[in-house]
């Protein structure tokens, strides 16, 4: 059996547990609930497998002790890992607080992640390992480091939430936040996917498509016609999310979720994030690139990267202790370092790479 | 008013740096400058950061050069290591000490005091909170409170009046002092990668096959002496089967001390070889120049019977197959041959790719065939004749890359990081748990009265709390 099957078994039923949690959202339906929440179990055991059949494939392929060959050193594996780490915290919240209504958000960053990856079209071969990988740090400092994202995400999630529930007023300053923030991200992953839909055949590697056609069907069209459309439709689609943010308000009101409990999870899921990223992702890099190339720290842009979303979540974690920071201006910090993660995990890869020649050694 | 009009301007910057906002304002001038310093690459040719800026901002070529321009006499093409980031590490570094000073004396006070016991009007006030009757006597019910209490963790203390005994106890007092250890473990490091740039080195050193050195190399050629001598035995890079994938960079070193060998080891990436607190990365490595037909090609010949023999051999010289009349001589070398379409040999590297040697065979002296021996491809080691002769290796043409350090603040650097995950786990995972237990006799039952309180993480202290008052209730009915 190979991995692959197991890995789309995983996606496909993250995609329909992503439509049934929003529909149990909708209609509230225990029924549905019950389904959405066994068909991610159902995922999550398929991927778990998935994994674990890749880590074997890796180590016959390149002939390794089990501790060096994670299947953890591209950007393929990373974001399948990440996906994991994500469901794993979903799930240990749904039962924990034994509540659904999470699962509408957490599911559909799980698909897109999956999706985005099909999207790229990036390499999904198994690569045997550069000398530089060769570390039994890797391993630890990877799979840290996205747990670590993980949990970021989660406190993005509820980061956001919080916002959208303590926001009255369309001209109050975390409203305009909330719905920008939304807004941006999801014309991003649309520009993603037109790119994708337009560009399909032409493209042959992650790295070709990222440097060559992000947002060319879009934005960087060549057509100034079509890139003044997409500009316009994008603030269009912004202020609708603007104007009718009130609904998603009202939806996840109902979900008898109060603020509080989000705010709680918010700094739970980065109280514990915030340990597991300074010692997987920052202190073990430091000692792998101690180990491997004499410098544990040169200021490269992914360790930069890196150090600036450590300070973010350290801006986070001492706002809270500020007078009259308690609350929106908090969850907006949350939500930003996520950005800062994103960032730090994808952006310095493919897109300084297009600046420096960073990402191609 | 009046108050502050009074404070001395010594205090009252004291005053600012002992604040959390300077922290964040200083997080976020961190943050924000090193954005700039991953987008515009450190250290590089300018030409490379003026394309940077056409392509981000679509300026013009002349354009770019004049913001490169502001932006290096700023200070941003080197900015980790400009004087205004040195001061913005220096203000954390001091809003660190004096908000650590400012506070710690009183926590320490805090962490100090012993818990004591409560009146029980305070108990009913906590936020962990439970009252409940059970039929018996107060020094009946002790005992089963305090073993609940010890089997939860806590070793708890007694304080008996009138009427009422009361049973209490804490854990993790210290881990107040998390926070405080956090931030320690941040200077030890900031303290640490100083000592390593006043008294440690970095340095470069490529040292050819068979050669010694007892000297490393800084940036601009300058020479650092090492204290003792280091020679190349062997570099060899290891592929992956059937792959133009490197799979390992191996140099054998030796090191020498007054002539005698002192250490031998074979170092790959991310296993250096440490001596003297002097540290060797391999790195790179390449073809030493104009050394391509000087070097010793190993090569071991087997003839069709198996009898077989090791061969040391320079460019152009010939040997004999091992009980056979059959001699080969090598005519040419290719440091990476490849096939064009036509099947005509090339060389498409200068380095070490896929090393070839050319020999021309002969038997009694009349020319037999001739061919193309690569040293990746046993296949081509197999002659028509029967006979092999197999390419060990060309040696004494590459060089091994080495970097050379030291860095006496490497230590502190780690010790820095084991207090800092100790730090963290105790700020994030460890809380200060109190809890009383009241016992007041009333009419031929006990009246319970439990409260407790956690500074992080009430929920499972709350869970815990819940067990033990369902183990003393059980553990009473047991005992009747
Ligand atoms: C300019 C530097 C800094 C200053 C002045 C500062 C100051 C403080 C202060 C006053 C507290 C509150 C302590 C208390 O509750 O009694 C605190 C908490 C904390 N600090 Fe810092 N800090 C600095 C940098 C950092 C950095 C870089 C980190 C990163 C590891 C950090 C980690 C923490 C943590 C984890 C807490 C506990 C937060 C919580 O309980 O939620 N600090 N800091």
């Amino acid at each position: 059996m190979n991995s692959s099957v197991f890995f789309g078994l995983a996606t496909i039923a993250y995609i329909f547990a992503m439509i049934l949690y929003i529909s149990y959202l909708a209609f509230r339906k225990s029924t549905v609930g019950i389904v959405a929440t066994t068909l991610t179990i159902a995922g999550f055991v398929s991927q778990t497998f998935a994994i674990l059949l890749r880590w074997a494939e890796f180590k016959e392929i390149g002939g390794m002790g089990w501790l060096r060959a994670v299947p953890l050193t591209n950007l393929y594996e990373s974001l399948i890992f990440f996906v994991w780490c994500l469901i794993l915290a979903y799930l240990i919240i749904e039962f924990k607080y034994r509540n659904r209504s999470f699962g509408a958000f957490i599911t559909p960053v799980a698909a897109l992640a999956l999706a985005f990856i099909d999207i790229s079209g990036m390499s999904k071969n198994i690569q045997p390992l550069v000398p530089a990988l060769q570390s039994n740090w890797l391993l630890a400092h990877v799979m840290m480091s996205f747990i670590s994202y993980a949990l970021f995400a989660v406190s993005f999630s509820t980061g956001l939430m919080y916002l959208i529930v303590r926001s009255e007023e369309r001209t109050e300053g975390s409203y305009i936040f909330w719905t920008v923030t939304l807004g941006i991200f999801v014309v991003v992953l649309a520009a993603m996917g037109l790119d994708y839909l337009t560009f399909k055949m032409a493209v042959k590697s992650q790295e070709e498509f990222i440097k060559g056609y992000l947002f060319r069907a879009t934005f960087r069209n060549e057509s100034a016609a079509i890139s003044l459309v997409s500009v316009a439709v994008s603030a269009a689609f912004i202020f609708l999310v603007w104007r009718y943010g009130g609904i998603l308000k009202k939806i996840i009101s109902s979900f008898n979720i109060s603020a509080d409990t989000l705010d709680d999870l918010t700094y739970k899921s980065i109280a514990i994030g915030f340990p597991i990223f300074t010692l997987g992702g920052l202190i073990f890099g430091a000692i792998w690139a101690d180990q491997a190339w004499g410098k544990y720290w040169t200021w490269d842009p992914k360790e930069t990267w890196s150090l600036i979303t450590w300070f973010f979540y350290a801006f986070y974690l001492h706002s809270r202790l500020m007078r009259g920071w308690k609350g929106r201006k908090v969850a907006a910090v949350a939500v930003l370092g996520f950005v800062a993660v994103i960032f730090t995990y994808l952006g310095v890869n493919l897109l300084l790479s297009g600046l420096h020649s960073y990402g191609s050694q | 008013m009046t108050e502050e009009k009074k404070k001395s301007l010594f205090d009252r910057i004291w005053d600012v740096f002992a604040s959390v906002k300077l922290a964040i304002i200083i997080f976020a001038l961190i943050a924000m400058t090193s954005v700039v310093g991953t987008v515009i690459e450190q250290q590089a040719e300018p030409e490379k950061n003026i394309q940077v800026l056409v392509k981000m901002f679509g300026v013009s070529h002349d354009t770019a050069h004049s913001i490169l321009g502001v932006l290096d006499s700023l200070g941003f093409t080197n900015m980790y290591h400009s004087w205004w980031f040195l001061a913005f590490l220096l203000l954390f570094a001091a809003n660190l000490i004096i908000c650590s000073l400012e506070r710690l004396p009183r926590i320490w006070k805090l962490v100090q005091e012993k818990i004591r016991p409560v009146p029980a009007p305070y108990l009913e006030k906590m936020s962990i909170k439970h009252a409940f009757a059970i039929p018996g006597k107060a020094s009946g019910l002790k005992d089963t409170v305090a073993a609940a209490l010890r089997s939860g963790g806590f070793k708890p203390a007694e304080a008996a009046e009138a009427a009422a005994v009361q049973l209490y106890a804490e854990k993790g007092n210290y881990s107040r002092l998390g926070v405080y250890i956090t931030h320690l473990s941040i200077l030890i490091i900031l303290a640490g990668a100083i000592i390593g740039i006043f008294f440690g080195f970095n340095a470069f050193l490529n040292l050819p096959e068979g050669e010694t050195t007892s000297v490393a190399y800084k940036d601009r050629g300058i020479e650092v002496p090492l204290g003792f001598e280091m020679r190349c035995d062997n570099f060899e890079v290891e592929f992956y089967p059937n792959s133009e994938m490197p799979k390992a960079y191996k140099s054998w070193l030796t090191v020498l001390k007054n002539g005698q060998e002192v250490m031998k080891k074979a170092i790959v990436v991310n296993d250096p070889l440490t001596y003297q607190g002097i540290t060797f990365y391999q790195s790179s490595y390449g073809m030493v120049p104009n050394s391509a037909g000087r070097g010793v090609l190993i090569l071991r010949a087997v003839s069709k019977e198996g009898k077989s023999e090791q061969l040391n051999l320079k460019f152009g010289t010939t040997f004999t197959i091992p009980g056979t009349t059959v001699t080969g001589t090598i005519r040419d070398f290719s440091p990476a041959l490849s096939f064009d379409q036509g099947g005509n040999p090339f060389t498409y590297s200068d380095q070490m790719t896929n090393p070839a040697i050319y020999v021309e065979f002969a038997d009694k002296g009349t020319r037999s065939f001739s061919g193309w021996i690569l040293k990746r491809f046993p296949r081509t080691w197999d002659l028509p004749d029967g006979n092999r002769v197999e390419f060990l290796d060309y040696w004494g043409v590459q060089y091994t890359g080495m970097q050379v350090r030291k860095d006496p603040g490497v230590v502190i650097v780690y010790l820095g990081c084991i207090i800092m995950a100790v730090g963290l786990y105790m700020t994030f995972f460890m809380s200060h748990r109190r809890v009383w237990v009241s016992l007041t006799e009333e009419k031929g039952s006990v009246k319970v009265l439990i409260g407790a309180s956690a500074n992080r993480n009430r929920a499972s202290l709350e869970r815990k709390i819940e067990k033990m008052v369902s183990v003393i209730s059980a553990g009473h009915k047991g005992g009747k």
